[in-house]
């Protein structure tokens, strides 16, 4: 009932199993969660990490993003000095300090958004991603505000804005009332963006779930999604304790939220580029 | 009736002074010892509500007597003309809106409502709204916007619906287009939270240049059971998770988040609709006075600052 209720077991069964588990080495074969195939790590990391079978996409860190996506060399990043802090001293069965210091150990990033700027085929760009892998991508005060000085540098500079989306935990509950307001803040930073004619692209991987879905990921001017993310307000398991019947099949996906008039396009890794450059070239200045 | 365990002795205590005072009326003894009962009995409540853990106040929030947005609507508010619908799919009655008098001052209302008999608590799905309502409230807001007519929102869910038909209809969007919205609206709003400040689910109308907070209600990111299940692994522990969200109306105000606290009376809303109203009057009308004062681009330019300046994290300036 919250709209930063996280979806842990879908975001975790669908994103590529880098980390050790219990001393297992990483694995030579993934499985696909979408046609159950066995494929080969190095034949899915060739197609940036798509399943050559069925076409699925898989997890891709926010780093890899950036060099999917930008002109190579170009990204500048912004912002790199916000940490995150604990500012409820919070505590479930593990202290939110700790686990910020796990968490930033075991993926590399200090919070779980990088911003700065790049080139799109030559396009100038401002650029935010979240990656999921830290603490479910979800957004605290550190996302908040990286992504509200994203938007406003891109207002004074403007720049194209294009935000991708990876958070399947919403809101960060760890940081209580203070995240709820990112959503507030950065959608409030958007809306001066827009009032300045710049164009947004917001791009929805999976998971899009809760309090980011709720917030910036839902304002673009174009929206795209990657094929067959997992995209929505509330968790399916939130869902089906609520109304207790069996979701539809399909239901909370890319094509899901196409065919209900949510997003412009679903976009596959491999034509991001060209698509957001083409887009760039429609609407930008 | 179901009393709240931490009431519980206060109800005893009332209904021995009922009793005292329905069989021994003309004792002058008895008449003695119900004056002394009397004091007892509100310091009693006195020391039960100013030492309410985050979980007793979360109860106190959903307490079944407490008021709505209903009976704000007639005992703060005159002429209530509702507005029904937002012109796309239906009228969702978690969410009710349209003009009213605050005094001389016409505004216009927006606020969940929860419902109170079972019948129309289905109806208002337990005050958890769907998109057709955020839609609706955005809709008459810029209505109200258009006509230089204040806003007053009052807050009060356990969150946005979670259904097919919400997610279909576009939730996470709606609540999305709601904030982006009311963050520019060129009107002067007040947000105050009466009863549960249910996560996107209250933001969805929570935007606004001044928000306030009743004394026992509470503001999350996440219901309390909510975040049992995910963090302890069961809504058993909920309790717990209160605590550590600190999401009670002292914590928010602490944290930046809230700009008023409105103190209840004695023992909560629920035990006294009149003098809850009366305070919640108050504190509207001086409220809107003073916003009144500013022209209302310097107000919009007000309530970017006041939403931007939110959030706690490090920065290293010396690289
Ligand atoms: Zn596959």
């Amino acid at each position: 009932m919250s709209s930063s209720e996280p979806v842990a077991a879908e975001a975790e069964d669908l994103s590529l199993p880098r980390r050790k588990k219990r001393g297992v080495p990483e694995g030579l074969w993934i499985r696909c969660p979408d046609c159950s195939s066995a494929v080969f790590r190095k034949e899915a990391e060739k197609r940036m990490n798509v399943c050559p079978e069925c076409g699925y996409h898989f997890y891709l860190s926010a780093r890899q993003r950036i060099e999917q996506m930008l002109d190579e060399g170009t990204f500048e990043e912004w912002d790199k000095d916000l940490r995150p802090s604990d500012p409820l001293t919070f505590k479930d069965k593990k202290a939110y300090a700790d686990r910020l210091v796990a968490e930033q150990k075991r993926t590399g990033l200090v919070d779980a958004a990088i911003t700065g700027k790049g080139r799109v085929r030559a396009r100038p760009v401002a650029v935010g991603i979240t990656d999921s892998a830290f603490i479910m991508g979800s957004m605290g005060s550190v996302v908040g505000e990286k992504l509200a000085r994203l938007v406003e540098r891109a207002t004074e500079q403007d720049l194209p804005l294009i935000i991708i989306s990876g958070s399947g935990g919403g809101a960060r509950m760890h940081e209580g009332i203070l995240s709820l307001m990112q959503m507030a803040k950065v959608s409030a930073a958007l809306a001066r963006y827009d009032q300045a004619g710049g164009l947004f692209i917001s791009v929805l991987t999976n998971p899009t779930m809760g309090g980011v879905a709720a917030s910036f990921a839902s304002l673009g001017d174009v929206v795209f999604a990657e094929p067959k993310a997992l995209i929505g307000f509330a968790g399916p398991r939130t869902i089906k304790a609520t109304i207790r019947i069996e979701l539809p099949e399909g239901f909370q996906t890319s094509e899901f939220l196409l065919e209900h008039g949510y997003i412009d396009r679903i976009v596959p890794r491999d034509r991001l580029q060209t698509e957001i450059a083409r887009t760039i070239d429609y609407c930008g200045k | 009736m179901d009393t709240l365990a931490f009431e519980q002795p206060i109800e005893e205590l009332e209904a021995k002074i009922q009793q005292l005072v329905d069989q021994k009326a003309d004792d002058p003894d008895a008449r003695e010892e119900v004056r002394q009962l009397r004091k007892e009995l509100n310091e009693l409540i006195r020391n039960t509500y100013s030492n309410l853990t985050s979980w007793e106040t979360v109860q106190v929030s959903r307490h079944k007597d407490r008021p709505h947005t209903i009976d704000y609507l007639s005992l703060v508010f005159d002429d209530f003309v509702e507005l029904h619908g937002d012109k796309h799919f239906g009228d969702d009655r978690a969410m009710r809106c349209g003009f009213a008098k605050l005094g001389d001052q016409k505004v216009l209302v927006v606020g969940h409502q929860k419902g109170r008999t079972y019948q129309e608590r289905s109806k208002c799905f337990f005050g958890c709204a769907h998109p057709e309502g955020y839609r609706k409230a955005m809709a008459k807001m810029r209505l109200a916007a258009k006509y230089k007519l204040p806003v007053i929102c009052l807050i009060d869910t356990p969150g946005a619906y979670p259904g097919i038909g919400a997610e279909e209809r576009g939730q996470a969007q709606v609540i999305a287009e709601n904030m982006f919205e009311m963050s520019r609206l060129e009107t002067p709003i007040i947000c105050v939270v009466i009863g549960e400040g249910g996560s996107g689910g209250a933001l969805g109308i929570g935007v606004g240049d001044r928000v306030a907070m009743l004394e026992f209600s509470y503001y999350s990111v996440i219901s309390p059971e909510g975040c049992a299940g995910i963090l302890w692994k069961s809504a058993e522990h909920a309790s717990k998770a209160a605590e550590a969200l600190k999401f009670t109306s002292k914590y928010l105000r602490k944290f930046g988040v809230i700009d008023a606290v409105i103190e209840e009376p004695l023992g909560g809303a629920h035990r006294d609709h009149h003098q809850m109203a009366s305070r919640l009057k108050m504190y509207l009308s001086k409220t809107l006075r003073e916003l009144q004062d500013s022209p209302l681009t310097e107000l919009v330019e007000k309530r970017y600052e006041k939403f931007r300046a939110m959030g706690v994290y490090l920065e290293d300036t010396a690289v």
